[in-house]
């Protein structure tokens, strides 16, 4: 297919659309309507079904609903609006049925703004819905990768009967660059052994979430833990820049991450050997090439546009090996590449101790800064 | 056991859509005949295998066990939501749900008047016996005033407490609905009323004529406090006068149903 250009939010429908997307229901909200107006035009004249509901806690039923008939079938919303949907992810968890959701993330707490944040993080991979569950969660950082992790983000689902979490940052959806879609696949309704469907010649199903034996919960808990075990063994992504001789690697997911890259060029060309990890499936976390890292570089550089969340994962996964530094721009700030590269030259230079909390270091630099 | 009878001597037997799950429901309570009248519409429509039930949260959470059919079990209140999701992406099975009054009337509400209003091509039968079942006996939005529940334990003060909602009324008004009836279930003419009130409902959808809903008064002498007999009576009394029985929209398309 050509390159186009395409903004983020249009790319991500139509990659759904591509990939055999058969329902979509969602609710406006900023930044992400434009995904809800692009169904709404091509859903209907695909004769597919597309649902305007009354909340985001209508959406994610009518999806848990149109999930548990097999068909291929997302959501998607902004970070306020995708709070409201945590009791259905968590449903569809526990009644183990594929489903997509995307979040294109903006400045929280509460209402908070419109601009790209980070702030979903801890929601999405950890938290949002009660009880145990796995997650998918991927964090594209261009517009082509979330056309590509749209489109895998199915297959995932599926696979794994889980709820697959695309977690793009506002600026994400809204910003347009060249970007090739993938071509139109033709809706393939599987006729999967769980899908209440009808019980038109076979035994009835039930899709439930209900296990009143706590024995039997138990066991469902156990199971699930069991997906996950093999979601972490087969579906860990990221991407490494530069890391082969890095003395310091810097950590940044989706926006975070592409504005760091550009740091860690500058920061080569004035000679630090800097590489760059960005996780691109935040759940599973890419724990093992962090370790791995931890043993041969002298200390890492977590950059997020939030308080520190993905922070707490590099922290488990090196150990305390070598001094993890953070600098983080909550509230729907975006970092510039400039002031990554002045971080980037402080940890170079500075004698650096593992803190047992980096943010405090980083919240009186902050407050120097604000000067 | 039905081998026991000749088949001209037969009066009464379990419908084929009814799986052989004894039942959870306690003595006395009509959950098990509003299930019945739905299982005797689906065996006289033959509708049984392309339908699929949406369970709610309260005492009928576990309706899904009773039909034959293919079931899903909704979060509380959300069942015509994942109804509809099911519906669009299916349309041509059958799609109800079963709710009570605090799933359809409380918490539930918004996805019950969306539904109607989107004229949602689904069934619901609506449960209203005045109470939360489930979890001991709580004021439901439908309780009556003075009512004693466990959260009312006064009465329903409807100066600080509210008053009922009276949801078929409601509902009527929505230009989505195609059916929109009111029975009770407190003696067997109203039964038979409410049976076919249900068939009307269900071939309502299966003409894609709109959002149908019947509400059944339905009794809890286990929360009222009460014996099943006297409960069955209350209804006649206290519930029947504040919730009139009725049928509150027949849209054009639906009147000539028979």
């Amino acid at each position: 297919m050509p390159r186009e250009l395409l903004k983020g939010n249009e790319a991500m429908a139509e990659a759904a659309i591509r990939a055999g997307l058969e329902a979509y229901f969602g609710y406006p909200i900023t930044p992400q309507t434009e995904i809800l107006e692009h169904f709404s035009k091509r859903l209907p004249e695909l004769g597919r079904a597309f649902v305007q509901a009354e909340s985001e806690v209508a959406a994610i039923n009518m999806i848990y609903g149109a999930a548990c008939t097999g068909a291929r079938v997302m959501g998607s919303s902004s970070s306020p609006g995708v709070s409201l949907m945590m009791e259905g992810i968590s449903y569809i968890a526990g009644t183990e049925i594929p489903a997509v959701l995307i979040n294109v993330m903006r400045g929280g707490p509460g209402l908070g703004n419109i601009a790209p944040a980070q702030g979903d993080y801890f929601q999405a991979v950890y938290g949002g819905g009660h009880g145990d569950y796995p997650r998918i969660v991927l964090a594209p950082s261009t517009v082509q990768e979330a056309i590509d992790l749209t489109v895998l983000s199915f297959d995932l689902a599926e696979k794994y009967r889980t709820v697959v979490i695309l977690i793009a940052d506002g600026s994400i959806g809204q910003m347009m660059e060249p970007a090739e879609l993938p071509e139109m696949r033709p809706v393939k309704r599987v006729d999967w052994p769980w899908a209440t469907n009808g019980a038109i010649g076979r035994e009835r199903r039930i899709l439930s979430s209900i296990y009143i034996d706590p024995n039997e919960e138990e066991v469902t808990n156990l199971r699930l833990f069991e997906r996950w075990k093999e979601i972490q063994k087969n579906e860990v992504r990221y991407k490494e820049y530069y890391c082969d001789d890095a003395d310091f690697v810097v950590v940044g997911f989706g926006t975070a991450g592409r504005v760091a890259l550009s740091s860690v060029r500058a920061a080569r060309q004035q000679g630090i050997k800097v590489g760059l990890l960005r996780p691109v499936s935040v759940s599973p976390f890419p724990f093992q090439a962090l370790d791995e890292l931890s043993k041969r570089v002298q200390a890492f550089l977590v950059v997020e546009m939030n308080m520190g969340q993905m922070l707490n994962d590099v922290m488990m996964a090196t150990k305390g090996r070598v001094p993890v530094e953070f600098h983080g721009r909550p509230g729907g700030v975006v970092p510039f590449p400039d002031e990554i590269l002045a971080e980037i030259r402080r940890v170079a230079t500075t004698k650096l101790t593992v803190a047992p909390d980096p943010r405090h270091a980083w919240y009186d630099r902050m407050m120097e800064m604000m000067k | 056991m039905v081998a026991l009878v000749k088949p001209e001597n037969l009066v009464y037997s379990r419908p084929q859509a009814f799986t052989e799950f004894p039942t959870h429901y306690c003595p006395g309570c009509t959950h098990g005949v509003a299930h019945r009248l739905i299982a005797e519409v689906l065996d006289e429509m033959a509708i049984t295998e392309r339908t699929i039930g949406v369970a709610p949260v309260g005492c009928s959470v576990f309706a899904y066990n009773y039909f034959d059919c293919d079931f899903v079990e909704a979060a509380h209140g959300r069942a015509p939501a994942m109804a509809t999701g099911i519906k669009r992406v299916l349309p041509e099975r059958i799609v109800f749900t079963y709710q009570g009054d605090g799933d359809l009337a409380s918490i539930g509400m918004a996805e019950i008047m969306h539904a109607a209003a989107r004229g949602e091509n689904i069934t619901v039968v609506f449960i209203n016996n005045a109470i939360y079942g489930m979890t001991g006996g709580q004021m439901a939005p439908t309780t009556l005033p003075g009512m004693k529940t466990t959260s009312s334990p006064l009465g329903r003060d409807v100066e600080t407490q509210g008053f009922p909602i009276r949801m078929a009324e409601i509902l009527s008004n929505m230009d989505g609905a195609g059916y929109i009836v009111r029975r009770s279930l407190h003696d067997p003419k109203n039964i038979r009323m409410a049976k076919k009130a249900i068939r009307i409902a269900f071939e309502t959808q299966a003409r894609g004529l709109g959002f149908s809903m019947v509400e059944l008064l339905s009794t809890c002498p286990t929360n009222w406090g009460i014996s099943p007999l006297e409960s069955l009576a209350w209804v006649e009394e206290h519930m029947v006068p504040a919730y009139p029985l009725g049928d509150y929209k027949v849209a054009e398309g639906v009147a000539g149903i028979k």
